[in-house]
């Protein structure tokens, strides 16, 4: 552990590191709360895959690789949309068909890009080669996306619980829509760095899920997938430091760990505790 | 007579389907009205068209004598309960501050003049003791009380409410029928979607019969007579006879 403390201390790659993947466990703890409130987990998976063919784009370009990702990020969402409500197929096949389609252009363009280490890093994040520059966008997508959920918090609360009376009086729910979309796009740009494309779901969904278990409010919801994000960032570096194992899969892996502890041992939604309320139960009728 | 909600030859279609054809009728102020009809009547359909969140092929909706879009702060929706996530974090006083959102506007947030209004409305319908809960572990009526209550929060003059004695309790049926004749005497409008014909004579002024064309429109009285309900309901009728015939 000491020598953790020091090497942050000594290293500055290591405090990037440490920022970025603190940073990005923090936001997608935030925009993860909605995503699964509103049943889009598969729809996360989706645009954090479909974010890759803007990346490459972008570097053939050599323009910013967030403009080509929210491009395809969006573009994605949008004909997810539009196949969802213009024919009988269902939505999760829709959102099947249309990332690995934008999954496979990005890979194609990437080996046009003739270095696969890059191919390599975007999938699976290289955290301890973090950028200034990149470590700076990570930070300003953070206040980005944290400032807009702190203004709209209530209607995109409203949106999430009860979409009809939201409509009804008179909000754009298909915008908000897309807003989360855009969100989402960003937090997977963040995230390409800590823990890549292929595990940026779980850093969307995990913590907040773990969160959801363990208390009936969303601010509150909000608050504890933040913290549990930002734990998850904290000890999985500390292990991939320790250990030397790969960065995003040990950052990934303890959020799951801390996703079974919340599972088991949760007050109320806990597995050992409802089994304990059940046997009593049974004592007491029998 | 001030009319609250007039509609001038509706149609509506899902996918070339017609679902309400040719609709016309106005409601005065200070009403509390039913609509009922069989499944597939169309009835939540023209309830979601009076919340202008369908599209229209042909006609017009006026609240209160402009366009919804003009008007939307003036109408409250008490949804299906089958249509809520009851696992959503949220609880019950939340649920209710909800209602004060619209007048709110964007970015604007409740302070404790709104809190103190929600805690109002939720005493109204007997469940300020059940505040902090969250809404699922409610029973089926207390979750339609609080979404009444979220409702009277708005503060409007119209209340549409679709299927709101489905799979609740008595007592629940019977507070929430209270509240709405309480409105009703304050001179507010109150729509229900309803698809049990046994209770409408007690519950409503005036019925509205539906089955994607509008049957009939009037006092339960002269609505609920054979010729209209065999129309309405088609070959259920020897059935429904039993049950709405006056002897």
């Amino acid at each position: 552990m000491m020598n953790f403390i020091e090497a942050i201390i000594q290293y500055e790659f290591l405090q990037k590191a440490l920022i970025t993947s603190v940073m990005v466990g923090i936001i997608s703890g935030v925009i993860g709360c909605f995503i699964i409130l509103r049943g889009m987990a598969l729809m996360g998976d989706a645009i954090s895959h479909a974010v890759l063919p803007g990346v490459a784009l972008s570097f053939m370009l050599g323009i910013n690789f967030f403009i080509g990702a929210v491009v395809t990020g969006i573009l994605t969402a949008v004909g997810i949309g539009y196949i969802t409500q213009n024919s009988r197929v269902k939505n999760d096949s829709s959102i099947g068909i249309m990332f690995t389609a934008a999954f496979a252009v990005g890979i194609i363009l990437i080996t046009f890009l003739k270095s696969s280490s890059d191919l390599y890093h975007i999938l699976f994040g290289n955290v301890l080669a973090v950028r200034p520059s990149d470590m700076w966008m990570t930070l300003i997508i953070g206040l980005v996306v944290l400032g807009s959920v702190y203004l709209f918090y209530k209607e995109l609360l409203v949106s999430s619980f009860d979409p009809i009376m939201a409509e009804a009086y008179g909000l754009p729910n298909k915008m908000i829509h897309y807003f989360l979309m855009t969100l989402l796009t960003l937090v997977t740009v963040a995230s390409l760095q800590t823990v890549g494309i292929i595990l940026v779901v779980a850093m969307l969904i995990t913590p907040a899920s773990t969160a959801y278990l363990l208390t009936n409010r969303l601010s509150i919801m909000i608050f504890l997938a933040m913290l549990f994000g930002a734990i998850s960032a904290i000890v999985g570096l500390y292990l991939s430091f320790t250990f030397n194992l790969a960065s995003g899969a040990t950052i990934v892996l303890v959020a799951t760990a801390l996703f079974i502890l919340t599972f088991i041992f949760s007050p109320k939604q806990g597995v050992l505790w409802r089994s304990m309320k059940v046997r009593k139960q049974k004592i007491r009728v029998s | 007579m001030e009319n609250s909600i007039q509609i001038r030859h509706l149609y509506v279609s899902y996918d070339g389907q017609n679902v309400l054809n040719n609709i016309d009728f106005e409601i005065t102020k200070g009403k509390l009205v039913g609509i009922i009809g069989p499944n597939g009547a169309g009835k939540s359909t023209l309830m979601k068209a009076m919340l202008g969140l369908v599209q229209t092929d042909k006609g017009e909706i006026s609240i209160f004598n402009k366009q919804i879009k003009e008007n939307r702060r003036k109408t409250a929706y008490v949804p299906q309960r089958a249509t809520i996530d009851w696992d959503f974090p949220i609880t019950v006083k939340d649920t209710v501050l909800i209602g004060t959102y619209p007048s709110l506007g964007i970015l604007k947030r409740p302070g404790r003049k709104e809190k103190e209004w929600a805690l109002e409305c939720l005493a109204k319908v007997d469940m300020l003791s059940f505040k902090d809960r969250q809404i699922g572990e409610l029973s089926g009526g207390q979750q339609q009380r609080v979404f009444l209550a979220r409702a009277l929060a708005q503060k409007v003059d119209l209340f549409l409410l679709d299927e709101p004695f489905v799979g609740i309790d008595a007592t629940s049926e019977e507070m929430i029928i209270k509240i709405l004749k309480e409105l009703r005497g304050e001179g507010k409008t109150i729509i229900v979607v309803h698809h049990d014909l046994s209770k409408a004579e007690k519950y409503f002024d005036e019925v509205l019969l539906l089955n994607k064309e509008l049957i009939a429109y009037g006092p339960v009285r002269d609505v609920f007579i054979p010729k209209t309900i065999a129309k309405a309901y088609g070959g259920q009728l020897s059935f429904l006879e039993d049950m709405v015939m006056p002897t």
